[in-house]
């Protein structure tokens, strides 16, 4: 199992353990963490499960396809470290990984 | 009303299962009009995910989004059901005869002695930047889409965007306004490549601009804007003039009216029982992703189901008293005389 901790907008903390191969917004979901919606689903269709990856973890994580850079578009206040987090597979090397929800989803 | 479109059923929302509804409904020979916010039907299938894949729909291994939305209208050309795109329903009200009367927000009135509420996830309506305070121009010099070029005209315009819409507006308001700005926050588009050459073409000669960057502030007064201030492209902050801006960042899906018909909700969603899947309004009813009841699934799926049990209800309401005679499309002469099946 993997770590990851995301942070909501108000600071909330929450530690999940997640298994490699689920998405980073998978786990979100599973844990109800506030302000993923995903509304759909994972197709990497909507730009709703939009986080900011913490800055010591952007390297590792890396940088979004095309596609999902397309969907960023549709971000509300896309980041240098944005990312959609149904894009993000979760791997031993991210172990530990932190993110960020935005204020709000579109 | 001379105006009053009157049907037997109104379908709120165009998806997947409010397609299929004109199916269930015409196969008891029960008219059909459909309103829908976009501008063709399929719902998300034709505006989020048109190329992906289903799984999950029966006798189909793999059907894209817009495959299954073409064959849907196959199969309800039968029917002749009728379409109003590009209206959102606004009011309802109950009639004395105990019909209703549905308005769009564009003023269209709709009489029908049922409503079925498809409407998925809700409308679809434009996503607002988040650029501070642009509620206060919205509607006065800030637009989510055109519907006048006239109104652009002699202005200084800011699209913001990368897409189709922001590009092919930034190429059709050129000649009109007196000068135009496009803000995208990175250089690449998604929009065709052809319409970005055309813009980097006429960019060269001076005859719009093109920033890299994010909105991050407006000036104006009174609703009025005056300027922009465009953040984060390679010369720091930029202030350019714009009496009108156009933002086009996609859309996003909100209940909308129908929260205002009375309805109990639960969570934007609209509680309905099993048998009929009808709304606490007896002859409204909810089918699709917009309703709840124990175990429900958001699929397709149920969806389809759901709709095939609401046509026998709603047929009781259009037609009381006629006695339902359960039957199978493959051995119904009756029922294949209707899909127009000739042997």
């Amino acid at each position: 199992m993997t770590k990851l901790t995301y942070i909501a907008h108000d600071g909330t903390r929450f530690d999940v353990e997640a298994e490699n191969g689920s998405t980073v917004m998978e786990n979100a979901i599973r844990n109800a963490v506030p302000g993923i919606e995903a509304e759909c689903g994972g197709a990497c269709a909507c730009a709703t499960c939009h986080v900011y990856v913490d800055e010591a973890w952007t390297a590792e994580v890396g940088e979004p396809e095309a596609m999902e850079e397309d969907m960023l578009d549709f971000a509300y206040d896309v980041r240098p470290n944005s990312r959609l987090s149904c894009q993000i597979k979760v791997r031993d090397a991210l172990d530990g990984l932190v993110v960020r929800v935005p204020e709000r989803q579109g | 009303m001379s105006n009053t479109i009157k049907t037997d059923v109104l379908i709120v929302g165009a998806g997947p299962v409010g397609l299929f509804a004109v199916f269930e409904l015409g196969l008891l020979d029960m008219k059909c009009h459909l309103i829908d916010i976009l501008d063709r039907p399929g719902g998300q299938c034709a505006e989020l995910y048109p190329e992906k894949p289903i799984y999950d729909i029966p006798g189909w291994p793999t059907i894209s989004a817009q495959g299954l939305v073409d064959k849907l209208m196959e199969q309800i050309h039968p029917f002749k059901p009728e379409f109003t795109f590009n209206r959102m329903v606004s009011s309802l009200e109950k009639l004395d005869d105990g019909s209703f009367r549905v308005a769009t927000d564009e003023g269209e009135l709709f009489e029908a002695k049922v409503v079925v509420i498809a409407a998925g996830g809700g409308s679809f309506q434009p996503k607002r930047p988040p650029i501070p305070g642009i509620e206060d121009y919205e509607g006065k010099s800030v637009f989510y889409s055109v519907r006048r070029m006239e109104q652009f005209r002699g202005h200084d315009l800011v699209i913001v965007g990368g897409g189709d819409s922001a590009l092919d507006w930034t190429l059709n308001l050129q000649p009109v306004a007196k000068s135009v700005t496009l803000v995208h926050r990175r250089p690449e588009f998604r929009a065709a490549p052809d319409s970005v050459n055309k813009m980097y073409a006429l960019q060269e000669m001076k005859q719009l601009k093109f920033l890299v960057g994010q909105v991050s502030g407006l000036a104006g007064a009174g609703g009025q804007l005056s300027s922009a201030t465009i953040k984060g492209g390679p010369d720091g902050d930029v202030e350019v003039p714009c009496t009108r801006m156009l933002p086009f960042f996609g859309l996003t899906m909100k209940l909308g009216p129908i929260a205002e018909w009375g309805l109990n909700l639960n969570e934007n969603l609209i509680p309905v029982d099993t048998e009929k899947f009808q709304t606490s309004i007896p002859g409204i009813f909810a089918v699709g992703d917009i309703n709840w009841y124990p175990g429900k699934l958001k699929l397709i799926l149920s969806g389809f189901h759901e709709v095939a049990l609401m046509a026998q209800a709603a047929k009781r309401i259009i037609s009381p008293g006629e006695r339902i005679v359960f039957q199978y499309t493959t051995s119904s002469t009756s029922l294949q005389k209707k899909l127009g099946v000739h042997d």
